[in-house]
């Protein structure tokens, strides 16, 4: 993993704090943390329980706002977006892979991957070629009728993953992808992401084991809500 | 299957979440199936009650004004062996509104006479009515064939008559009446026409006077001339003699607005000259407009029993689509960070409660149209469907499984997306 491409910035962390209300007390899960995440790097995010790498991971993802600082995605100030833009900007530019795989079960591999394009105000000619291209890549090729509860984790896990990739994100975002895999499918997972990589995807990975964080490029560690160390990693 | 539609899509969508749970989903049609139902049934009674009862009403006239004699009630003393009964309406207050109120049309004397009739050994009694050519104006008689009676017949106390066709069908079942002969009592009468029924063919209330129904018409001077005034009926020990000149007096008023005016005229008139109440006015349009008032009630009432029915189906589809947004929370924060505006999950919500209501609504009308059958065919009631009524039901259904459904899909749309993705 020496051969980066770090021409753009993908996500930039200015000086952000996240603060929880309990009761009267107030709890900084993120106590201002700094960081620019490079087109096509590979990062990983490791801490202990509680060290904010989940408030970080939300932040990134556009789910939750920071409460001060700002967060840069592909150019946009996230503070500036309204609920409708930011729910745009996740649909169009980030990948989310989830622990539990997080499919929809009533929906068939292909419509599962089809999800993030449903939210798109058009519906893209290429859409359902590139859903079928990504089962077939993810290994589910044969498999694009079947439902969540039919498959196996690794399987759901694939189809997450290419439901990730449809539209092309900017940032792809894992949170503990291989949490819930047994040591084997956690490996052929973690190739896919390699794959990824290879092919000049931004990916963050959140993880609590050190063997998957080592296999990103670079890891950020946290603790009590800041960057406690910035790691190179060589495989 | 892939649908590019983005509606088609959630409208899949959202059936194929609602087949997830088929008993909860068909539980909730069922609620919205009864409302729906119960509001064309009771729609479709009322209507039907008050139609006939309104029918029953107009065929009276509405530009009418009818006087009765009425027996006023017996005095103790009365118990004498041969006594005469003398009251009830006169050719006097007869003659006074027709010469008194400008309004009116024709003033039509109508005189009844107990009496059988037949006709070889056919026998009858329908009500024998000795009355005057423009009784069939004012009362709307539709001719069958021959004529009815005419002045001429009145003034030469012409023995004609005319019978009423379920008369006419019972005497002569097999040809003509015109031209033929019929006994009343003890003269014989020509028939000159027939006319129809009032209300359809077939359909005649039997008077339980009468074995068959229906009315025989013959000129009131004839009818004098013939029967008198007078009619004793025999009872076991005594004989009881009645003196009624006129039955009824029906006032046609030329314009329906003066009717109001004509009647309480005809009250107060009547009420200055008998020294008894032996005589009561109808006034058809102010029936009229009473079954008209009682109509609307009752439709409020039905309408708020039916209304109240549709409102529980819609709490049902509300506590079933809450139930539906708490279960698929995490549902809606996967979706909501795939890109899902809350637009779009309001969406899929409201699609889901409008599919359920919609069903509903749709095999409620149809129930709704079978039960008027059957009330029909089995309680021997009018029912009428209007066309509105199963569109307002289903329209109202709809209505309501969107306005029911909009908290939970608000609810559902404004969860936080990271609380919604933690939740199990």
């Amino acid at each position: 993993m020496t051969h980066e491409v770090q021409t753009e910035i993908a996500a930039e962390l200015l000086d952000v704090r996240r603060v929880y209300h309990m009761g009267s007390s107030q709890v900084a899960a993120l106590d201002g943390i700094s960081h620019r995440f490079m087109r096509g790097e590979y990062w990983s995010i490791m801490g202990s329980s509680g060290s904010g790498k989940s408030t970080l991971l939300n932040i990134l993802g556009c789910i939750d706002r920071p409460t001060e600082g700002e967060y840069m995605v592909g150019g946009n100030p996230v503070s500036s977006l309204d609920d409708n833009q930011l729910s745009e900007l996740r649909g169009a530019r980030l990948g989310f892979v989830f622990q539990s795989y997080n499919l929809i079960p009533q929906l068939d591999v292909l419509e599962n991957i089809l999800v993030p394009v449903m939210y798109r105000d058009e519906w893209p000619t290429w859409a359902l070629d590139r859903a079928k291209e990504l089962a077939e890549r993810v290994g589910l090729g044969g498999r694009t009728g079947h439902r969540p509860p039919e498959l196996s984790g690794g399987q759901q896990q694939r189809v997450a993953i290419a439901r990730a990739l449809i539209n092309d994100p900017d940032l792809i975002l894992a949170d503990e992808a291989t949490g819930n895999l047994d040591s084997k499918t956690a490996e052929e997972i973690l190739e896919v992401f390699d794959e990824l990589h290879a092919e000049g995807k931004t990916i963050l990975l959140v993880t609590h084991e050190n063997a998957v964080g080592q296999r990103a490029g670079r890891t950020l560690k946290l603790k009590d809500g800041r960057i406690e160390d910035v790691v190179e990693n060589h495989s | 299957m892939i649908i590019r539609s983005p509606f088609l899509r959630t409208v899949r969508l959202g059936i194929s979440s609602l087949l997830l749970h088929k008993l909860r989903a068909f539980l909730t049609t069922l609620g919205v199936l009864f409302g729906v139902a119960s509001v064309i049934a009771m729609l479709a009674v009322g209507e039907g009650a008050s139609e006939s009862a309104q029918d029953q009403i107009r065929q009276l006239g509405s530009q009418n004004v009818i006087l009765r004699s009425v027996k006023p009630p017996e005095d103790q003393q009365s118990n004498q062996e041969v006594r005469v009964l003398s009251y009830g309406l006169t050719d006097g207050d007869r003659r006074r509104i027709e010469n008194t109120y400008p309004g009116v049309r024709s003033v039509i004397p109508v005189m009844q006479v107990p009496e059988e009739v037949r006709r070889g050994t056919r026998v009858c009694r329908p009500r024998v009515l000795c009355t005057r050519s423009g009784y069939r104006d004012a009362t709307g008689r539709v001719l069958y064939e021959g004529r009815f009676l005419t002045e001429l017949d009145e003034s030469l106390e012409e023995p004609a008559c005319v019978l009423s066709y379920e008369v006419a069908r019972h005497l002569f079942p097999f040809a003509s009446p015109v031209g033929e002969s019929i006994r009343i009592g003890a003269e014989y009468l020509t028939v000159v026409g027939v006319v129809l029924p009032r209300g359809p063919i077939g359909a005649v209330a039997i008077d339980s006077t009468t074995e068959v129904g229906g009315d025989i018409f013959l000129p009131l001077a004839a009818g004098r001339r013939m029967f008198g005034t007078t009619q004793v009926k025999m009872r076991s020990g005594s004989r009881d003699i009645t003196e009624v000149e006129l039955h009824e007096i029906i006032v046609d008023v030329r314009n329906a607005a003066d009717v109001p005016m004509v009647a309480d005229a005809c009250r107060a008139m009547l009420a200055r000259d008998h020294s008894e109440k032996d005589w009561e006015v109808i006034v058809p349009l102010e029936l009229l407009l009473r079954a008209e008032e009682t109509k609307r009630i009752f439709n409020i009432v039905l309408g708020s029993i039916a209304g109240i029915s549709l409102l529980v189906g819609g709490i049902g589809i509300m506590n079933v689509m809450l139930a539906t947004v708490t279960e698929r929370t995490r549902e809606i924060g996967i979706r909501r960070a795939l890109g899902a505006k809350r637009k779009d999950i309001v969406i899929q919500f409201l699609v889901e409660t409008t599919v359920l209501s919609g069903c509903g609504g749709v095999a409620g009308v149809v129930v709704g149209l079978i039960i008027p059958a059957i009330v029909e065919a089995t309680a021997d009631m009018p029912t009428i469907v209007t066309p509105q009524a199963p569109a307002l039901a289903f329209g109202i259904s709809v209505g309501i499984g969107v306005i029911f459904g909009l908290y939970p899909a608000w609810r559902a749309a404004n969860m936080d997306p990271v609380e919604a993705l933690r939740h199990e």
